[in-house]
């Protein structure tokens, strides 16, 4: 890759971007995973590794999440946008050498701001803990450049219109620029209070609901028709999906702090909509599933379609319990428990990841004309993701509902913390299968690289037969 | 180059769309936050922990620099005669950056504003020669107002008059504490927000809008596995207990889950003997295994030691 930095943007094959991105990716989630495992067992038994400052929790918790979000699942994101707006556009990349230095950057930007954040050199705001000088890299290497090429690719497409996911990829990556830099304008410009506060949680909210979800299920969008052969069940669908998270996801940031003293007109406002989210969560699940029809076969079979629809059907006990939650009614019983962080992983890591894991399996044969190199070794990861997470979600809702109890029953707190923690090894024992099946996916992908059965022009990896 | 021409009216119904979603989320709740007048609780914090406690070009590394000393003032730094009543003074020495109430009166909000600005003369307060402040009552369109009043403008008292007549144990040192307390994370486990729907008895009253004019980050946390310790040193203000709780949490609560901070005493103890953490370890593995009977004692603190600012800071919030 490291060859291509200075070459020539001609004499870069198609794809080279992409599949940096890609392992790029990989690598970052084996990172993120092994972090979250250790935080895990951190939680679960407080003297393994004890004493020193940068194996404390309070160090390491946030790198877990900066790694997550901002290595694996953004650039998941990346890889997907480069090779599929060409894909969908019938063009090349606008700039594969942008494309590279990007991901470069992207590398060594996020290897410096995870070790600042893990030094405790940290805004002291959740989701946005980089320290501002972090934030403007991340903004002028990471996402501006970025949109720049997704953009230039889209609008210099041979096709005549756009479709659905190349409209999610350009107005999130419009988006997330907004959300990023006004989201991180109080350490900037100094603001202070509630407004702070409020801006914080304005930050994670839209992070979340214009950049993880809208790209996540853009993906999906692309891998389920291309992967099946059938068209998009509805286009109206889409529309309707795309522009009620436009207007209802962009909106109820203040539900994340609904026991602050936030004005009550903005709680109000915020649960409302809140509720409102369901409107594209069942517009976008319903699309996918519809589309899929006649092709469930592939459901068992195919290891793409799996990994998506799977992921779609978590979107729909996720979506449930985020309108639910949110409200004044439930909110109060559940806020700031384990129900939150097993929620946060059923976006993450149920929802998202499994979307995205699909779009990395499907781009990185594609791209590399290689047929995956072991169905077993995929069929693993799979299913070790699959169990781990739900034994994840499992005991951290639970504990959530301990929490919630002791919480109301005016419990000593030292005894919610005894009875948390079977709960708390459970979800250590989840967490790591999550990473044991990581680290076989990139022993996997590697070999693809290396090993795959090559891929004749103008056939797709998927209409191969696997051999391992 | 296809451009966008299939989609004229979609892109500006876009920008409609995110426009009036920023209107709705940003612009509305902040000029309403804005309105907002600070309470005794915000000129409290504020003044306490100072311009930032997270990343910031006066502290980058959060070593708790460049930031205020609380005092307790019990005699006049000016005649030195004993005062009739205790007060608190914020001491911000030469270089110390003012927090945002200060900076920008606006923060404060109505009446607090006017009367800091024209009783308390905080836009006289100069960085470079350092200030010392304190919160003070007036009167404003009727109502009884807190203040923030410069003591170097009011009363010609300066930092270094003040650190004068301090003894050691009169001085907190919660700006650095608080700083401790992000870089560190407690706020991962901990919360600084009693929820409004059933935590008053337990962890006490819940913040109130104007609780926060001027703190940044307010670091309420979101994500709660232990105690709020909003109010925790009305709790419990007892030094020793935090001493050893934080040194090694399962000394005073053997199923805790919080981490030991062992590592904020620095290396050296109160009398500047080097502390063996290696020696502690040992010796507090025999005492679990039901070796000794009794548990290594916890090395007392060196009054520079970043454990001191955050025993301050925790002792600190009543
Ligand atoms: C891994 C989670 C965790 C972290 C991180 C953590 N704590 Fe704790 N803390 C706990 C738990 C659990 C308790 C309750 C049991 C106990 O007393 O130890 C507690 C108790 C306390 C108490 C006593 C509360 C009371 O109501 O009496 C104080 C004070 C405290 N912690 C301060 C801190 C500070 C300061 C930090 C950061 C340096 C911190 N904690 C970091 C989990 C944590
Ligand atoms: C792609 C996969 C993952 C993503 C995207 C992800 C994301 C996140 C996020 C967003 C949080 C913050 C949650 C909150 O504040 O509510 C978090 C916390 C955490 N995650 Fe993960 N995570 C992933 C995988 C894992 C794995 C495999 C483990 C292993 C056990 C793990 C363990 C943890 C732990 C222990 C925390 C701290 C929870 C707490 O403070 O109570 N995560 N993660």
């Amino acid at each position: 890759m490291f060859k291509y930095l200075f070459a020539k943007n001609e004499d870069i094959p198609a794809g080279s971007a992409a599949v940096f991105f890609g392992f790029s990716a990989i690598v970052w989630f084996v990172i993120g995973t092994g972090l979250g495992s250790f935080n895990a067992a951190k939680l679960a038994f407080p003297d393994f590794v004890t004493g020193n400052m940068y194996f404390a929790f309070g160090h390491m918790r946030q790198v877990h999440v900066h790694a997550v979000i901002f290595g694996w699942i953004s650039m998941a994101f990346a890889m997907a946008m480069m090779y599929i707006a060409p894909a969908l556009g019938n063009n090349k990349l606008w700039s594969e050498k942008l494309g590279l230095w990007n991901c470069m950057f992207w590398n060594v930007g996020l290897a410096l701001g995870l070790t600042v954040l893990w030094a405790g050199i940290t805004s002291g705001r959740e989701y946005s803990d980089f320290p501002w000088p972090i934030d403007l890299y991340l903004a002028v290497f990471v996402f501006i450049p970025l949109a720049l090429n997704v953009w230039m690719t889209v609008l210099n497409r041979k096709t005549q219109g756009i479709y659905t996911t190349n409209w999610f990829f350009i107005a999130s990556l419009f988006m997330v620029i907004i959300v990023f830099l006004v989201g991180n304008s109080p350490e900037f410009f100094h603001l202070s209070g509630l407004t702070e506060a409020y801006l914080t949680w304005w930050f994670a909210h839209n992070v979340l609901g214009l950049w993880i979800t809208p790209v996540a299920a853009a993906i999906a969008y692309y891998t389920v028709p291309k992967v099946t052969g059938n068209p998009l069940y509805s286009h109206r669908i889409g529309h309707l999906h795309f522009w009620s998270v436009v207007v209802f996801y962009s909106t109820p940031a203040a539900h994340h702090l609904m026991s602050a003293p936030l004005p009550e007109w903005l709680k109000s406002f915020a649960s409302v909509e809140g509720v409102l989210i369901l409107v594209p969560a069942i517009a976008f699940v319903s699309n996918i599933m519809l589309t899929m029809k006649g092709k469930w076969y592939m459901f068992v079979e195919n290891i793409e379609i799996r990994f998506t629809i799977t992921g779609c059907l978590m979107a729909i006990p996720l979506n449930m319990q985020g309108g639910f939650q949110q409200t004044r009614a439930i909110n109060w019983y559940i806020h700031g428990t384990g129900w939150i962080v097993a929620h946060a992983h059923l976006a993450l890591l149920g929802f998202s990841t499994f979307l995205e894991g699909a779009a990395v399996y499907l781009g990185l044969q594609t791209i590399m004309r290689r047929k995956l190199y072991s169905l077993t070794l995929a069929n693993m990861h799979f299913w070790l993701l699959l169990i781990g997470f739900t034994i994840y979600w499992v005991s951290m809702t639970i504990a959530g509902l301990i929490q919630g109890a002791g919480k109301i029953y005016e419990v000593p707190y030292i005894d919610v913390v005894i009875a948390e923690h079977p709960y708390m090894i459970a979800r250590w024992i989840g967490g790591t299968l999550v990473f044991v099946g990581n680290v076989l996916w990139l022993y996997n992908m590697w070999m693809t690289a290396r090993k795959g059965t090559e891929v004749p022009v103008g056939r797709m990896p998927h209409e191969l037969s696997y051999e391992r | 180059m296809a451009g966008f021409r299939e989609y004229k009216v979609g892109t500006r119904i876009f920008a409609l769309a995110l426009g009036g979603s920023m209107c709705i989320t940003l612009l509305f709740p902040a000029s309403d936050m804005s309105k907002v007048s600070a309470t005794d609780m915000a000129l409290e914090k504020q003044l306490s922990a100072g311009r930032e406690t997270g990343f910031n070009l006066d502290d980058p590394f959060l070593q708790g620099w460049n930031k205020p000393l609380g005092v307790e003032l019990t005699v006049d730094p000016k005649t030195n005669q004993p005062m009739a009543t205790a007060m608190t003074v914020y001491v911000y020495q030469k270089g110390t950056p003012f927090p945002s109430g200060i900076l920008h009166p606006r923060v404060l909000g109505a009446g607090v504003q006017e009367l800091s600005v024209e009783q308390g003369h905080i836009v006289d307060a100069k960085k470079d020669a350092g200030a010392v402040f304190a919160i003070s009552k007036g009167v404003y369109n009727g109502q009884q107002v807190s203040y923030i009043d410069n003591l170097t403008a009011t009363k010609g008292w300066t930092p270094d008059d003040v650190m004068h007549v301090a003894k050691d144990s009169d001085i907190s040192e919660a700006g650095k504490g608080k700083t401790m307390f992000v870089r560190e994370g407690c706020w991962w486990c901990h919360t600084l927000l009693p929820e409004q729907t059933q935590d008053w008895q337990v962890f006490g009253a819940p913040p109130m809008l104007g609780d926060f004019n001027g703190e940044s980050p307010t670091a309420f946390g979101s994500d709660r596995k232990a105690p709020d310790l909003l109010h925790v040193g009305s709790r419990n203000s007892s030094r020793e207990w935090m001493m050893m709780h934080f040194f090694n949490p399962r000394l005073v609560q053997p199923h805790s889950i919080m981490p030991r901070y062992d590592y904020l005493w620095g290396d050296k103890d109160a009398s500047g003997q080097a502390i063996d953490f290696a020696k502690w370890r040992a010796e507090y593995d025999e005492y679990r295994e039901g070796k000794r009977v009794n548990p290594p004692e916890v090395p007392s603190y060196a009054s520079n030691s970043e454990i001191r600012g955050l025993i301050d800071f925790m002792l600190s919030l009543k």
